[in-house]
Order: structure tokens, then sequence, then C-alpha cells
């Protein structure tokens, strides 16, 4: 009983542990911060607005003859109806233009880090693009350093796609033909979850993305090894054998791992992909078995996403894919 | 007031009228036209869409339970709430609207019928298989999957391979074409079959409304239906105006659904409003305070909603001037309702004693409840940066819900019970009547205000599926209980309507003791004598108005032409004009509409030969009922009132007809609005692959002058015609040689403007330039084609013996459709030749 009164509120904690990842209310960004602010001032005002409305119709429904012979002309509807809202919602607007300013989520910044994010079917194309023009390819992932605003920027390769990281800004459609530019900046270090807030067809459901954001002096040391080349997989290890297979069964034609053959560049840089928060666009947690499970089944994980279920390997081959990828970090 | 008939009338006219008006019996009801029963049959039609799409978001809220849930997967997930939303709003709200149009309508107006009940029945008939088709698709996986908005890129061939997609572009593509019909028919019943003395001030704020909803929508649709065509030609052959690589735009989509999408939304709330205006005085016993009020307030809601579109693209990188200028007009929508709100309450409140709590009541007093707060989200998302947050959320799902379902759903639940005593032998009942409303109202309540918190919380729309561990399972949980609880109220009242719904004339006339001419005794001729209208709660303010009507001592209580008929008034003062005589139960509309709602599905499955011989046979059967149409004016002058003789027969300006083909042309213009917006959009966005310096310039200008010349020498023959029709319709060779001549510059102008742009070399599939001027000869190719087939008509009714000098209406239709087509073309010509030699 008592051991059960101990346990109780922790697990009740480690549920909660990823509540509030993808929630607007919790802001750790500059842009939600703001918006955060106008939000209760808008659910302050909308509630007034509601519960005066509803205090006049039972005054008309219930009140006495005095009272609802006084709300009965043609002065409550053109005070109610006309004069109130033109005064309160051009108060309103005012001040939701002075909290924001002007064109808040287009804003354009002179951040030094820039970041080219491009939407696919249906998954994140993550570009770093330091000030010195070098390149750094990712997927799925964002990483940003705290205090530092960052301007991303927004592209589709297929379909329009939306970049949508709630605990940090409002989102940002990207649309084929078009480039969107919107600014980052964190407030805190942790992790947000992000999410795809325009229907792209089939799985638009499971293309999410984690974002980390980190100290400015250990981002800057992350970038310097996400840069590197993948590193070899220790010698007679499963990985030797799985980066073979990795390399003999097509998987390069889709993918790239920086410094091997493989040099695809239809489907996500596996370079780090051991270093990330999740597989398949935040769909799968990141781990050996998920690794294989992925790479069996994808179709099932994430119907009608582009990578076939690749059912040809047998358990060990599996493994060994799977370790490969793992210790690509 | 002297009654227009105080004699006693004769023996027998009730019966004659009854005879007349009666309704044909058995499987041949399919046939009747009369607005009493297809009204009915449309409105049973609309809630059986209503209810098939609730069954679909019940399955869709059990998938949504609890999160990581598998139960009915991804792709049927997509289906469905494409389907679901789709048919919400094109196959139950608009037509549910049009339904109460057609049915109620004339009943305000205490007309006989709608002044086109042939163009009513065609239209009902070709909604009813063509949405029922459309819906079965979710049956077989056909189904469309790009969600109700159908987004290009996304469903362009390439990425949306499959039938699914052209289901939705072809399918609702023709409902909204019968919605147009629809609204041809409102807007001219409105206007022109009034009572008379009821003018425009005198008239029913629900007669308002309407008038207003099918003037939306003859603004709103044709630019849907522009997109529509747009998507399905670059589906079906490359003309790329929405693809970002050859200078098309996917935002080009977005604007003219959004142009249309919008103001749907005000389409569908102000018939709901007008429909809460005839019912809150009647529960209050008092008339509405705020008359003009809520008129201004309605023509103003119109207005505004034309200028917010933008509101559903703030996330899409617009610049921040015209962010701001979208924002503050979304929230300048507000005012009018909040006038039409304080205008209810203030009529409760008016009332010396209480407001009379009835079923229908409650459902008015829920509708303000709900709608109020969807009012208050809707502020709160026209402002931009919270709608950044909020933007395809579940918080904007359960806004719109608040909006659609408090401010149509409930208004409309109110309608059946306040209504039904018109057009059933037994009401419904008022006691399962309390049992509907507090499931339905709780249900909402419980499953659409926790949606709120959920999509600030982050939870975005159209995911079939969600992460079990971040927080959505216990506000997900409860919605779908409560969408279930509001499941239980929809079914009782659907088992109620079984039970006690039973057409026919009601035992108690009045029930509610209501004040508009609907509640005067009615048959199946709608009332015995068209009652002369002083005020604007007539029934109140002259109690003996019912047995005078009764006995038939006002307007036309006899068919003096001895077939049905209507009074056709003035319509600004609704002065008596004349007896327009209406057709009667007949196959050809019903046909015709099979065939046209076959023609476009069978063109959606590709199987274009035999969807040519449905098209072909729809064409036919509309000619059928069209040549017993324009009766001439062999019935002379009748008399309509002891000192009012009328003619029964009116061509020209001031005959009903001449007012729909008007109304028709301004439909056909503001689709041409909606091409030139295109057009010109479209080269802000790719100035790079216009002519001339992008693409091959536009033919020399001798093409557009002689095409130009063609069509003015054309409108000059039709002219000439018109002024000496006297003459030349005298002569079995003038005539037709006038007509055909008038034809051949028609299509010639069409085949050089063809071939000018051929020459250029200049082809469709290029980039968006080609794919936009080769539209503009589309347009110019459909106003040709009705042109033709019109012309010949009318050559038809020439040779025939049926078209003169006085029987002309044939004739004058022509002429305007020809002159407006002569406009139209002379615009596009400047548009199309002139603006890149502008530019160039």
């Amino acid at each position: 009983m008592s051991i059960a009164r101990l346990v109780a509120p922790l697990t009740l904690l480690a549920l909660q542990g990823c509540a509030g990842i993808q929630s607007a209310l919790e802001p750790t960004g500059a842009e939600a911060e703001r918006i955060n602010v106008l939000t209760w001032l808008l659910i302050s005002f909308s509630a007034a607005v509601f519960l005066g409305v509803c205090a006049i119709t039972a005054a008309a429904l219930f009140g006495g003859d005095a009272l609802r012979e006084r709300i009965s002309g043609e002065r409550l509807v053109i005070g109610g109806g006309l004069l109130f809202p033109i005064l309160a919602l051009s108060l309103l607007l005012s001040y939701g233009f002075y909290l924001m300013g002007p064109g808040s989520p287009v804003a354009h910044s002179d951040s030094r880090l820039r970041i080219e994010v491009e939407g696919k079917r249906w998954w994140w194309r993550v570009t770093y693009v330091g000030e010195n023009g070098r390149r750094i390819e990712s997927a799925n992932e964002i990483r940003l350093p705290v205090g530092q605003p960052v301007e991303i920027e927004l592209t589709s390769a297929d379909v329009i796609h939306s970049f949508w990281v709630p605990k940090l800004a409002g989102k940002l459609d990207m649309i084929p033909g078009r480039t969107n530019r919107m600014t980052l900046q964190v407030t805190e270090a942790g992790i947000s979850r992000g999410q795809c807030a325009e229907y792209c067809g089939g799985p638009h459901a499971l293309m999410a993305f984690f974002v980390i954001a980190m100290p400015e002096h250990e981002f800057a040391a992350w970038l310097e090894r996400e840069a590197a080349d993948a590193a070899l997989p220790p010698t007679d290890s499963e990985a030797v054998t799985g980066q073979a297979l990795f390399q003999s069964s097509g998987c390069v034609a889709c993918h790239r791992v920086r410094g091997t053959v493989a040099q695809g560049t239809i489907g996500p840089d596996l370079t780090h992909v051991g270093s990330r928060h999740s597989l398949a666009a935040a769909t799968l947690e990141n781990d050996p078995a998920e690794f294989a499970r992925w790479i069996r089944d994808s179709q099932h994980v994430k119907p009608e996403n582009l990578m076939p279920s690749f059912e040809i390997f047998t358990a060990s081959e599996l493994r060994q894919l799977a370790a490969y990828m793992d210790q690509l970090r | 007031m002297e009654l227009p008939n105080p004699d006693p009338r004769p023996e027998g006219e009730v019966r004659e009228l009854e005879r007349i008006w009666a309704i044909p019996g058995g499987y041949r009801l399919i046939i009747e036209v009369n607005n009493t029963v297809i009204g009915l049959i449309y409105i049973g039609v609309a809630f059986l869409f209503f209810l098939m799409a609730g069954v679909l978001a019940l399955i869709m809220r059990a998938q949504l339970a609890v999160g990581d849930n598998q139960l009915i997967g991804q792709d049927l997930y997509n289906q469905m709430f494409t389907v679901h939303g789709t048919t919400m709003m094109f196959l139950f709200a608009v037509p549910a609207m049009e339904a109460l149009g057609v049915m109620l309508l004339p009943q305000v107006l205490a007309a006989r019928d709608l002044p086109f009940p042939r163009l009513s029945a065609f239209a009902i008939w070709a909604y009813v298989v063509g949405g029922l088709v459309f819906f079965s698709t979710i049956f077989y996986d056909l189904a469309p999957k790009g969600g109700w908005f159908m987004y290009p890129p996304m469903t362009l061939t390439e990425y949306s391979p499959g039938d699914n997609a052209d289901f939705w572009l072809l399918g609702i593509g023709f409902i909204e074409i019968s919605a147009i019909a629809g609204a041809v028919e409102i807007v001219v019943g409105t206007l022109r079959t009034r009572p008379p003395g009821m003018s425009l001030a005198k008239m029913p704020v629900f007669a308002w409304s309407m008038l207003i909803f099918a003037g939306m929508i003859m603004l709103a649709f044709p630019a849907v239906i522009l997109a529509t065509m747009m998507l399905e030609i670059e589906r079906a052959f490359g003309w790329p105006f929405f693809t970002a690589a050859l200078g098309g735009d996917p935002l080009l989509w977005q604007h003219l659904f959004w142009f249309f999408g919008h103001p749907d939304v005000y389409i569908i709330f102000l018939p709901a409003a007008g429909l809460v205006s005839m019912i809150v005085p009647t529960m209050a016993r008092t008339p509405l305070v705020g008359y003009h009020l809520i008129v201004v307030a309605l023509i103003g809601t119109g207005f505004f909603s034309f200028g917010l579109w933008v509101h559903h693209m703030f996330t899409t990188g617009i610049p921040a001037l015209s962010m701001a200028f979208f924002s503050a007009a979304s929230m300048a929508v507000a005012v009018p309702s909040g006038i039409q709100v304080f205008a209810w309450i203030a009529t409760i409140a008016a009332g010396r004693q209480r407001f009379r709590i009835t079923t229908a009541s409650l459902f008015i007093l829920g509708f303000l409840f709900i709608f109020i707060l969807g009012g208050l989200t809707g502020v709160m998302v026209a402002m931009a940066p919270f709608d950044y947050q909020v933007h395809d959320t579940y918080f904007v799902v359960a806004h719109f819900h608040y909006v659609l379902v408090g401010g149509f759903v409930f208004p409309l639940f109110a309608t059946f019970y306040y209504w039904t005593p018109l057009f059933s032998r037994k009401p419904l009942s008022e006691r399962l009547g309390r049992w509907v409303f507090w499931l339905m109202f709780i249900g909402f309540n419980v499953a659409f205000l926790p949606m709120h918190l959920t999509g600030l919380k982050g939870m975005p729309r159209r995911v079939w599926t969600y992460p079990g561990d971040i927080g959505w399972d216990m506000l997900n949980t409860i919605s779908t209980v409560g969408a279930y609880v509001l499941g239980a109220g929809v079914l009782i009242f659907v088992v109620d309507l079984i039970a006690r719904f039973r057409a026919g004339n009601a035992e108690v006339e009045n029930p509610w003791g209501a004040g508009t001419l609907e509640w005067l005794p009615n048959d199946v001729y709608s009332t015995r004598s068209v009652p002369h209208v002083t005020s604007r709660e007539p029934l109140w303010d002259r109690p003996s108005l019912p047995q005078e009507v009764r006995d038939g001592h006002h307007y036309l209580p006899n068919a003096p032409t001895g077939g049905r008929e209507a009074l056709v008034t003035s319509p600004i003062h609704a002065r008596p004009q004349y007896v327009v005589q209406i057709p009667g139960p007949g196959w050809p509309p019903f046909l015709a509409a099979v065939f046209t709602a076959a023609c476009f599905l069978l063109l959606t499955i590709k199987l274009v030969p035999i969807a040519l011989i449905c098209g072909g046979l729809a064409i036919t059967f509309c000619i059928a009922w069209a040549w017993g149409l324009d009766p001439g004016p062999s019935k002379g002058m009748v008399d309509v009132a002891k000192h009012l003789r009328l003619p029964t027969y009116m061509a020209g300006p001031t005959s009903h007809s001449w007012w729909a083909m008007v109304v028709l042309m301004l439909v056909a213009a503001s689709l041409y609005l909606a091409y030139v917006f295109s057009y010109l959009f479209l080269w802000v966005v790719s100035p790079e692959v216009w002519a001339p310096a992008g693409s091959p310039a536009p033919p020399p200008g001798r093409w557009p002058i002689s095409t130009g010349a063609l069509l003015l020498a054309g409108s000059g023959v039709v002219w000439l015609v018109s002024r000496g029709l006297k003459k030349v319709a005298a002569s079995r060779v003038a005539m037709p040689a006038a007509l055909l001549l008038s034809l051949a510059c028609l299509v010639g102008a069409l085949a050089l403007e063809l071939s000018g742009h051929l020459v250029t070399g200049l082809r469709p599939g290029d980039n968006a330039y080609g794919a936009m001027v080769y539209l503009g000869v589309v347009l110019f190719g459909q106003l040709a084609f009705a042109l033709v087939i019109l012309g010949l008509y009318t050559l038809a009714r020439h040779l025939a013996g049926k078209l003169d000098a006085v029987r002309r209406v044939n004739f004058d239709n022509y002429m305007l459709l020809y002159d407006y087509t002569v406009v139209q073309s002379l615009l596009g010509l400047g548009l199309v030749h002139g603006f890149p030699r502008l530019i160039g």
C-alpha cells in the first residue's frame, strides 16, 4: 500500500514525460512566447464577452419585466451589436499588431546560421548552411543553439507541407515553387516536437520531427561532428557485415552515407542517423530493434511511404544492418 | 381594405385547383415538379447525406479515441475525412438550404410554386443521383482522399493517380452547377413571385436571407467551378495551371477555392439566421426587433464575406500588409453577426409574455450558445499571429464545427420542429424533442469544446493517428464520447421522424400562432387565393386573413388558364404584373437530370463514348422539356381580381424568363472574372513564361481584329432581326438565314481565335501562359456551344410556327446570351491579345 502510494506519482510523472512536447501553451521559443501572451489575452476576452452575452440572454429569458423592457429595444442591438464590437475589436486588433510587431513570422534576421528545410513526402530534408557557405545535410531532426536567432528557409519538393514546432513558433507552409522564411529563437535547452500541419496525403500523420535545442558551445561542437563523414564501423563487428549488405542491397540508390559509396539523394541522408532522436520522421524510436523493424516492415509501420518494405533480409541480416545504422553517430 | 375578390366564388373552383395540382400517384411521384413534393425529396436526401457523413464522423472519432489506434487504418481514414467534409459542405449544407428555398420559400411568399418548377426538379434529381454515386465511392475504395479542399499539387495526377480525385472534381463540379440552377430559381422566385403588396420592406427575413444566399452562390460558386475545371483539365490533359515548374502556382487554387469557400460558410449561415429570425418572433409573440438592422446586417455579411478569403491562407507566407487587411476584414464580419444576435435577444426580451420554450426554441437557444462561442473563436483566429499556431489544428476543427453546427445544424433542427406541422399530418414529438435537444447539445459541447485545447496542445487536423504519449489521449477520448452522445440525439430524432412524419396537411393550422404567410390554410395548390399583404406579420395584423384566403377573396382564387399558374409581381413593390403558366409533371426533367449525372460520372471513369451518348441524351431531354414552355399569348387576358385583368404571357424585361437569363449571365460573368483574376495572378507569379518574352507572341493584330469584327457582325445581325422581328419572323427564309448567319459568325470567330493561337506555335501544355490562353478559348467555346444549341432550337421553334413578334421569349433569350458572349469575348480578346503587347 505504502509502496504503491510512493510509486503512483512517479509513474504519473513518467507518463507525463512527453506531454506538452508539442504544446503551444508551453512555449520555449521567442515567437511562441509572444503568441502565448496573445492567446491568453484572446481567451480572456472571448470568455468575458461570452459570459456577458449569456447574462443578457438570461435576463431576456428570465428577468423581471422592467429589466426585460429595458433590453428589448433597438438600443441593445446598436449598442451590443454595432458599437461594442467595433470598439472592442479595434482595440484588440491594435493591441495584436502592437504585440506582434509587423509581419512577425516572415521577419528576416541577420542570423549567422541558416537552416534549409525541404518538405518531402513524408520526411524533412534539413541542410545547415554556415556563414562560410558550408552545407551540412541531415534529415528529420533539427538542432538549434539556444538564444541565437536562426533563419529557417522552407521549400517543398513535391506537395504542400507546413513546418510547425508549436513550442517555438507558429507554422509556415512549404509550397512548391516558393520559398518561405521564418526565424526561430529558442529560449531554453530541451527537446520539442514538430509536425507537418498541412495535409500532404498518405502518412501525413506520421510526418514529424524533433527539435533539440542545445547551449551554443555544445551546438557548435555538435555541428562539427555532424559535418564530418561517417566513421568506419569497428572492425570484425556485425556493423561491418551490415555495411556490406547496405551497399550491395540497393540502399545506396536512395540514401547517402558521406564518406562511403552510398551517395543516393532520393531518401534521407543517413550519415549520422544513429545519433538522431527518432526514425522515419519521428515515427519510431531510434534503436537497433526499430531499425530492423523499419527496414523489414516500413510499409506497415508507415503505409504508403516511398521506401519499400525489404522482406528479403533474414533476421541476422536485419540485425547486421541495424547494427551498422546504429553506429552511424 | 377592400378585398380583391369580395364576391362569393362560384362552386367547383377548389375542385378544379385540386385536379390541376394533383400529385401523380405511385412511382410517378418522381415526375412531379411542384415545390412541396420535390422540396420534401430534396430536404430528405440532404438529411440522408447528413446522417451518412455523420456516421463517417463517428467512425473517425472511434479511430481517434486513443493514440496509436489501428482501427480503420490510414487510407480509409483519409478517404473518410475527405468524404465527410465534402458531403457535409456540398451535399448537405448548401443543398439543405436550397431545399428549404424550394420547399418553404414559396409557402412563405404564398406563391403557388416557384417560377421554374422543372428547373428545380432537374437540379434536385441531378443532385440526388450524382450525390449518391459520389458518396458510394467510399464503399469501394474509390473515394477521393485529397481533403474537401483538394489542394494541388497533391491532387495532380503525379501525386494522386487513380480516379479518386476525379470523382471529387467531376462529381462536385456538377453538383455546383445544380446549386446554381437552384440559385437562379430562388432569385427570380423571391423577386418576382411575392404576393401583391409585399414590397421588399415587408418581405420576411427568411426571404431576404434566401435572396442574399442565392446572390452569393451566383458570385462564389463560379470561382470554384473554374478552379475544378482547371484542375480536371490539368489532370486529364496536362495544362499546367498549378505546376510551379511550368509557371503555374498551387496558391492560385487556394485563392479560387477560398474565394468560394469562405463565402460558402456564410452561404450556409445566412439562411439559417433567416430561419431563426422567423422562429424567434413567433415564440416571443412579438415582431422582430430591428428588422431593418437585420436586413442591413445580412447584406453586410454577404458583402464582407467576399473580402476575407485570404484568412484561410495566413500561413502561406503572404505579405504582412495584406495579412493586416484580411485580419481586420475578418474581424469586421463579426459586426453584422453581432447585430443579429442582439436583435434576437432583444426580441426575446420584447415579448409581453415570456419566451415560449418548445423544442424549436430550445434549439434556437442552443444555437445562440454554440454560435456565439464559434464567433468568438472566429475573432481569435482572425488575429493572424494566433492563427499561425492554431491553423490546421483541432482548434480550428472546434471553431468551424461551433460555427457550422451551431450556426446551421441547430437552426435546421429548430426548423424541423417548427415547420413540420406544415408538411406532415402529425407534428414531431415535443417530449422526445427534449431528449433530442439535450443529447445533441451536451454531446456537441462535450465533443468539441475540448478540441480547442487539443489544438492548442499541438494536435494537427487530418491525422489518422497520433502518438499515445504526448498528452492528447484524454482529450480525444472525451471528444469521442461526446460525439456518440450527439449521435444518440440524432438517432432519437430519426426514430421520431420515421414514427410520426406523414406527408400531408396538418390537423392543426398554425399551431404556434405565427404571423407569416406559410401558416395560411394550405393544400397542394398552396393557398386557395394569393393574399394581399399590407404588413410584415399579416396573420397577426389581420386575423380574418386565413378565412378570406380560404374563401377565395384574394388574388387568383381559381385557375383561369386551366393549368398550373402563378402570379408574377414587380420586383420592388410587388404589384401584380401577369399570370405565368407553369409546367406540371413530366419525365423530361427527371431523365435529363439522370443522364447529366450519368454523363459526368462516366467521364470520371473514362468511359468517354458512353458518357457522350448520355450527354447527348441529357441535352435531348432538356430540349424536350423546353419545347413545352413559352406557351404564347393564346390565353389572352384573365381576371385575377374583381378589378384586375392581367395578361397570361409576357416577353421582354418584365418576363420572369428574361430575369432568369440575366441572373445566368451574372453567373457567367463571375466565372469569367475568376478567369481574368487567374490570368493576372499567374502573370504576377511567373512573368517569365509570359509572352512575348517567355512564350510565342500572340498572333498579329489582324487575327483578333477579324475575330472581333465577326462577333460584332453577328451581334448586328441579331440586333437587326430583333428590330424587325415582325417582318423577319414572318418569312420562312429570312429568319432561318439570319439565325444561321449569326451562328456562322460566332463559330467563325471561335475558329479564328483558336487557329490564331495555334499558328503561333503556342500549346496549352507548354506553360501556365499557354494554359491560360487556351482556357480563354475554352470559355468562349463553352458559350458558343450553348449558343449553337439555343440558336438551332430557336430556329426549330420558328419553323414550327412557335415564334413570332409577340411570342418571342426564345429569341430574346438567344439575343441576350449572344450579346453577353460578344461582350465577354471582346473583353477576352483585349486581355489575351492586348496584355502581352502591353507588357512586351
